[in-house]
């Protein structure tokens, strides 16, 4: 018999992470004093992971509703209609604390999570994305990591069948003993049969599927929102195995599921396992939960209420089905290899009632678990303070001599870890399985075709940490303008977004104002675009005692190509002959940029500046075109900026087995030379057109009020780019063989993977 | 003439190519297709087996090695030994064929040990087959890989009888259709790609024709392997 | 020269999906009176040295490199 009556001290609250206020309002709430394993609840279900207590005030700026939207944020994860019978759900989430410790387990239990949040809607997963940031390459503690994530991600995603089709890898030293791994997931949902989170019905059978109860990650959530120290890098029990086999039989069975309507309401036990997920449905439902704790199958022995109620198992679900239908559950998860069993029942009475050995050990009101509206609830009222390093932040361009060697300029950067080519990450990454992607990774978006429907799917993962962290209102915008362009680089509209929100520890006043500023940034330049937040997920105290991360909001992009011919188009150059235009203009723009941080050695500003008019015009330009059929190849300028964008178009068909085709450029302009080819100004894209259709794309382009300059030509098999420099009567050349720029792009980062 | 084939797909736990192959049959070539469960028994009516790409069982002890067990198998030696019945392994389904003793060898991890997702050539290297019937010897395809181990490993005598029988169908190659180092993405013996037995009427490969089904994806020459089994039952 | 041979298992409690798949595997095929399955790495590696140094040596390896103490056990001899 377990004696859960014990004196709560003040290190038993530190070890909870809660406070003394918090602690009280848990005594108000009760009229008594908790036992250890409601503090524990309680604990877990406040943390940041589980309360959003200190982002919630924030993330309330995001827009959230749409013609489109038919589930906004609140859910497993959001939808979006497609109008044409099907919904697409996607949401983001960040697996960073895990990975650091743990990285080929912590970066597969991730990808796991997000597929369970997809596929408990009802939704067939179609794709994963994924967003990482890492440390110095150059050390073996980040090389270590890299190895470890990929190969976790590729564990899990290929065993379970869900291609992995795009993502992004960035090296900054900020993230060296915070690694971050954000995987996104995409399903598609018959609108019939979406599925929520919610235990409906009083007197329903609760019942528990999937993998066994063990005590992994016990403390999980409050892990997650903790900083990591070094005792807490040695925690054991923190971290969690994957078991993909598992996760694919629960995919299938669960879809069965719910394609047999079997299913009142059904949720991933994610963070903070059980006790989370049954108190979110009943939440949902405005119901409460009895679960008797003897009746959760097990895999260790002599497990108590406190671990069985906050154990983070992978793979295990809570599914709320009709009284009666018990019978009909098993019978399908049986034939999978599953189990279901029944440990408790949906109850009126809106508590969380827990019972072991036929006594009763938690007894607490849902509301106070799960409401942030809730008196008692510890939402943090906070405000930001305008960190001291941003005073002095910004450069003067005239501080930075112009450069005259091009070339070498050009070389280091085409090398360098942020820009040169990935494609040793993604080749380990299943990302054809079922048979739909149209583009592959190495493209702006991949591509994903819907079988059967006049739908394309164009999906692009994006976030500039420097950019937020020299400027977060900015940033914050480009972060969402960017992941918006690569979206219609590919010819689609973009829908809606998902974030995943990557900041150091909240109750610093200064991280907190990056996280609000952030968070407006993305948040205007979503209403700007039209582009609703509809999922998401909050990451906080990635810090190390030596520093916090860049504050680090990753977008997940989606939109659609629709109509019978589905046009898309690739990043790179597709034909020799081909005219080829920049959409945009440049400015002298060298702050932030990767040129700034290789060449200069400096991180500083000023971020590039951004008008969402003027990005909105750009994307509608490229749409149009790409949708007439006037443009043949689609490329946005960002890292490195134009050209490496330029290099990028001729190489990035080689990776998939076509031609690298060579371009000669010719630049006249009066800004300084480095800030035309590697400034990173914004708003700006290089396509390819016919010589024949050149008109039309100039007529698309100047009615809405875009820039449309013909640079040169594709064909050959080097990059030239001549340079006039009007001003200086000057004249520049950048001459190299794309054989000789391939091997670059193919040292930074891929020789380490 | 325009009967239509009967072609079975099976599914274990943890295949993941089982609705690629329904679709390159049914939707694409307008055949006849259906999933097998591997608890199934009855798989006579099927004209062609098709055990598809994933991770049976997770791959979790070595790939194929316990579905190799499954109720499904034990039928499968008989219908092979049949008139006109026909098997296909791809990627995963090469592995446990391998496993089950109907193909001969074994797979290894790739040489780099790791997954590799990606577009490879492969030369046809026997086009007296019912699989490659269609294509001309020595014709490169384009079709992806995507596996962990599919570094294919045989010892000498195995591998001097298939060359000697002509039961090697497929070898990695380069895009003009050279034999090389280089091409050889994992390492496999003698570049090999896919084998067949010695009656003829199994097929082990390691890429996916079902994923090179439309231009769309990369590359139609999958629907050759696929169009060859096809002309040649109906023929027969 | 002595030989360390050095066996890494998941710690007890730990999940085991690689074991617990080939468990379930072997009871459906007839074997039940398999009541639990394990599956660890066994790595062999020659060393120099004298025995307590070499002790030492293969602890810290194992626990720098090749075990991961968040999820799994060592144990090794030296013969």
């Amino acid at each position: 018999m377990n004696n859960y009556d014990i004196e709560i001290t003040d290190e038993i609250l530190k070890e909870h992470n809660l406070n003394k206020e918090e602690y009280n309002n848990i005594i108000k709430i009760l009229g008594r004093k908790p036992n250890i394993v409601e503090l524990g609840v309680f604990s877990a279900m406040w943390s940041e992971h589980c309360s959003y207590k200190h982002s919630k005030p924030v993330l309330k700026k995001f827009p959230t509703k749409g013609k489109y939207v038919l589930q906004g944020p609140g859910e497993n994860a959001g939808i979006i209609d497609t109008k044409l019978g099907i919904g697409i759900a996607f949401k983001i989430e960040s697996h960073n604390h895990p990975s650091s410790v743990e990285p080929f387990q912590g970066a597969a239990t991730g990808v796991g999570g997000i597929l369970r949040d997809i596929f408990t809607m009802g939704a067939r997963p179609v794709a994963i994305l994924d967003s990482l940031r890492f440390g110095n390459i150059k050390t073996l503690k980040t090389q270590h990591l890299l190895h470890g994530v990929v190969s976790g991600i590729a564990f899990y995603g290929n065993c379970v069948g869900v291609p992995t089709v795009a993502g992004e890898t960035v090296f900054e030293d900020s993230y060296q003993d915070n690694c971050l791994v954000n995987a996104m997931t995409i399903g598609i949902v018959n609108k019939n049969k979406i599925k929520k989170g919610i235990a409906k019905g009083a007197g329903n059978p609760i019942m528990y599927i999937g993998a066994l109860t063990g005590r992994d990650g016990i403390h999980g959530a409050s892990f997650a929102s903790a900083e990591l120290t070094e005792e807490n890098q040695k925690r054991r029990s923190s971290v969690q195995v994957a078991d993909p086999f598992m996760e694919k039989l629960l995919l299938e069975a669960t879809l069965e599921l719910i394609d047999k309507n079997l299913v009142i309401g059904i949720q991933d036990m994610g963070a903070a396992g059980l006790t989370s997920s049954s108190s979110e449905m009943a939440y949902r439902a405005g119901t409460g939960v009895e679960i008797d704790i003897d009746k959760v199958p097990k895999r260790e022995l002599n497990m108590n209420a406190y671990e069985v109620l906050l154990s983070e198992s992978q793979e295990r679900m809570l599914l709320v089905c009709k009284k009666g239908n018990e019978k009909k559950v098993e019978k399908i998860l049986r034939k999978w290899g599953l189990h279901a069993v029944k440990i408790g029942k949906v109850i009126k009475e809106q508590k969380f009632k827990i019972y072991e050995n036929g006594k009763i050990v938690a007894d607490i009101p849902i509301r106070a678990l799960t409401d942030s509206s809730y008196k008692y609830f510890p939402l943090k009222k906070q405000k930001g303070i305008k960190p001291e390093y941003l005073k002095n932040i910004n450069i003067n361009n005239d501080d930075i001599k112009v450069p005259d060697n091009i070339e070498e300029i050009f070389k280091k950067l085409i090398s360098s870890p942020n820009i040169s080519c990935k494609s040793n990450i993604w080749r380990q990454y299943d990302h054809m399985v079922q048979t739909n992607t149209f583009t592959l990774p190495g493209s702006d978006a991949a591509v994903i075709n819907i079988k059967g429907k006049d739908l394309l799917l164009s999906t692009s993962v994006d976030g500039n940490g420097r950019y937020v962290y020299l400027d977060p209102f900015t940033g914050g915008m480009i972060a969402v303008a960017e992941a918006a362009r690569n979206v219609s680089m590919s010819g689609a509209q973009p829908i809606a977004f998902t974030n995943c929100l990557n900041f150091g520890n909240p109750e610093d006043p200064e991280i907190f104002y990056q996280f609000q500023k952030a968070v407006e940034g993305m948040a205007y330049a979503a209403k700007k675009l039209n582009t609703p937040v509809i999922s998401g997920n909050v990451s906080f105290y990635n810090e190390s005692p030596q520093n916090a991360i860049y504050p680090t909001p990753v977008v997940g992009m989606v939109g659609y190509i629709k109509g019978k011919n589905k046009r898309y188009v690739k990043q790179y150059f597709k034909n020799e002959g081909d005219i080829i235009v920049l959409l945009g203009e440049t400015k002298e723009e060298i702050g932030a940029s990767e040129y700034l941080k290789e060449i200069h050695n400096m991180v500083k500003g000023p971020v590039p500046g951004i008008d969402m008019a003027k990005e909105k015009a750009l994307q509608k330009t490229c749409i149009e075109g790409i949708k007439n059929g006037i443009i043949i190849s689609a490329h946005d300028i960002s890292k490195g900026g134009l050209a490496v964008a330029l290099a990028e178009c001729c190489l990035s068909g080689k990776l998939h087995n076509e031609k690298a085709i060579g371009a000669y450029i010719e630049l006249q302009s009066d800004i300084r030379i480095d800030a035309l080819l590697f400034g990173e100004t914004q708003s700006r894209a290089i396509v390819t057109v016919k010589r024949e259709n050149l008109l039309r794309l100039k007529r698309i382009a100047s009615k809405n009020k875009i820039i449309a300059t013909e640079i040169g030509k594709t064909g050959g098999d080097r990059l030239i780019i001549n340079i006039d420099w009007a001003a200086k009567k000057y004249s520049k050349k950048l001459n190299l063989d794309l054989n000789e720029i391939e091997k670059l792009w193919m040292t930074g980062v891929n020789e380490y993977v | 003439m325009n009967k239509k084939l009967k072609f079975g797909i099976v599914v274990f736990p943890g295949s993941n190519c089982d609705a690629d192959c329904l679709w390159a049959l049914k939707d694409v070539l307008n055949q006849e297709a259906e999933f097998i469960w591997h608890e199934s028994k009855n798989i006579k009516k099927y004209d062609c087996l098709v055990l598809p790409g994933g991770f049976s069982y997770g791959d979790y002890l070595r790939s194929g090695a316990i579905a190799r067990f499954a109720k499904v198998m034990e039928s499968i030696s008989d219908f092979a030994n049949k008139k006109n019945k026909f098997i296909i392994g791809i990627c995963n389904g090469f592995q446990i064929l391998l496993e089950a003793g109907l193909l001969p060898g074994a797979m290894l991890h790739n040489k780099n040990l790791k997954f590799i997702c990606e577009y490879v050539n492969i030369t046809v290297e026997n086009t007296n087959t019912p699989f490659t019937n269609r294509c001309a010897k020595g014709q490169v395809l384009k079709i992806p890989i995507a596996h962990g181990e599919g570094n294919y490993y045989c010892d000498e005598r195995t591998l001097n009888t298939l060359i000697a029988k002509d039961k090697i169908i497929f070898r990695y190659c380069d895009s003009n259709g050279m034999i090389t180092d280089e091409a050889n993405v994992n390492g496999s013996i003698y570049n090999i790609a896919g084998i067949m037995n010695t009656k003829g009427n199994i097929l082990g490969m390691m890429p996916h024709p079902e994923r090179a089904m439309i231009k769309e994806l990369g590359s139609e020459d999958g629907r050759l392997i696929w169009q060859s089994i096809i002309d040649y039952i109906k023929k027969s | 020269m002595a030989k360390a041979k050095i066996y890494i298992t998941f710690k007890d409690g730990v999940l085991e999906p690689q074991g617990k798949t080939v468990n379930a595997a072997l009871v459906k095929m007839g074997y039940k009176n398999i009541k639990d399955v394990r599956i660890g790495k066994y790595i062999e590696m020659e060393i120099d040295g004298n025995n307590e140094k070499i002790k030492k040596e293969v602890d810290e390896i194992c626990d720098k490199l090749l075990a991961n103490p968040n999820i799994e056990k060592y144990d090794f001899e030296i013969i």
